[in-house]
């Protein structure tokens, strides 16, 4: 008789005002993504067709937070994942993203979208269906509580792999000298 | 003449009189973590990353004299602590976004925040936003970068004989500033040679077209950890 299988560690990934590196990055673990999935099991990620964030105990994210729309979901995960990551850069400290806060949005938006050259039909889009964008890009800590940070533009392989490799084996994540980077 | 001596952590380190504790551990080998402190200029004592334990007291330990006898304790868990809380209070202060840096692996801020494995810098963002003075034909100056070490003032003032720097304003609003009529970096003497152009330890005063030079993995700070790195280049010397 086959003993049941161990419960699976559900694990959910999104990115807000990221830029996909930090998934691409966790995706350079390579070949460890097959020891990975005997493990997890993943929920809502650009990676899977699951619309919503259900009851998980790893959440990863990357990116700031730039608009309505990544409040929401920022939310959605901190209700449902026990443990909430941030990942990379973005995530962190806002990021170059950030970059932005030193400029009225209002003039941002309007160079793009109105004083551009060459714009045949300029103007602010205002569907509302488009989340608004917030006045500054803030890191994920500023709106939730968050557990774990990688910090990273992205970070390696290794340092994801370390860092989910730990928390699976239940250990407190732990990261050598030069899985520490920040740029 | 007898040799003074004082203890730090456990190790004897030998000084002569009038020498900090910070300079004599130094010489001795020992790394203390700093970034305000420069061997060549005097000391300024506001980055405090250098605190260390003499009896009850904290003490920064490049203004505190060596006395002989002293027990001083700088490894400990909680000296630690404190250090990480100064230096992600400087990380949020300003606008460190590492990955656009040219400063970044041969920036002591940021090895200083990789030798005590800061993953985040855990408190609000300030986000300052003063512009960038890009007025000089060869340095640019940001500071929404620069963490007040007073460096370049001192470099510029002490050794340079030119006083380009200064800093101004209270509290959080102290910021650096230019000496010069318009208050523009070109509009001043500043230039290359000055020793003020080369003790910046963050990417506040960066030279222009020379960013992104070393290929990463040849950094100052990516092999060694500053620590290290700095005791080695002590003994070298």
């Amino acid at each position: 008789m086959n003993a049941p299988a161990p419960p699976k560690v559900r694990v959910a990934t999104t990115s807000l005002a990221g830029c996909f590196g930090c998934h691409m990055s966790f995706l350079d673990i390579d070949e460890r993504l097959l020891q990975l999935i005997d493990l997890v099991e993943f929920d809502r990620s650009p990676l899977t067709d699951i619309k919503h964030c259900g009851l998980c105990d790893i959440g990863i994210i990357e990116g700031g937070v730039c608009n309505a729309e990544n409040v929401h979901v920022l939310r959605e995960f901190r209700a449902n994942c026990k443990t909430l990551i941030a990942i990379g850069a973005c995530a962190i400290n806002g990021g170059l993203p950030a970059q932005r806060n030193a400029l009225p949005l209002e003039d941002v938006m309007s160079t793009v979208y109105v004083h551009r050259r060459g714009m045949s039909n300029s103007g602010i889009p205002n569907d509302p269906e488009l989340p608004l964008l917030l006045d500054k890009v803030y890191p994920l800590h500023e709106v939730v509580h968050i557990d774990y940070s990688i910090p990273g533009c992205p970070p390696s392989g290794d340092t994801i792999w370390k860092v989910l490799s730990d928390l699976l084996a239940g250990r407190e994540p732990h990261l050598d000298y030069p899985l520490i980077r920040f740029d | 003449m007898s040799e003074q001596s004082f203890i730090l952590d456990g190790k004897t380190i030998p000084f002569t009189p009038g020498q900090t504790i910070i300079q004599a551990a130094m010489e001795a080998g020992q790394y203390l973590p700093y970034l305000c402190y420069h061997p060549d200029l005097k000391p300024h004592g506001s980055c405090k990353v250098c605190t260390v334990k003499i009896g009850e007291r904290f003490m920064a330990s490049c203004t505190t004299l060596a006395q002989d006898g002293l027990v001083v304790e700088s490894d400990t868990a909680l000296l630690h602590e404190e250090r990480m809380t100064l230096i992600q209070m400087l990380f949020v202060e300003g606008n460190h976004f590492c990955p656009s840096c040219e400063k970044s692996g041969n920036c002591q801020l940021q090895a200083t925040a990789y030798d005590m494995k800061m993953m985040t810098p855990h408190f609000p963002q300030f986000f300052p936003n003063r512009p960038v003075d890009a007025s000089h034909p060869d340095y640019l100056l940001d500071t929404n970068r620069c963490i007040l070490c007073s460096l370049c003032v001192r470099a510029s003032r002490d050794v340079d004989g030119k006083n380009v720097f200064g800093l101004t304003g209270r509290g959080i609003h102290t910021r650096l500033i230019v000496n010069s009529a318009s208050g523009k970096l070109g509009d001043s003497d500043f230039a290359g040679s000055d020793k003020a152009a080369h003790v910046c330890p963050v990417g506040a005063i960066l030279p222009k077209r020379k960013g992104f030079a070393v290929p990463i993995g040849e950094r100052t700070y990516d092999e060694k950890p500053i620590s290290v790195f700095t005791a080695i280049e002590r003994k070298e010397k």
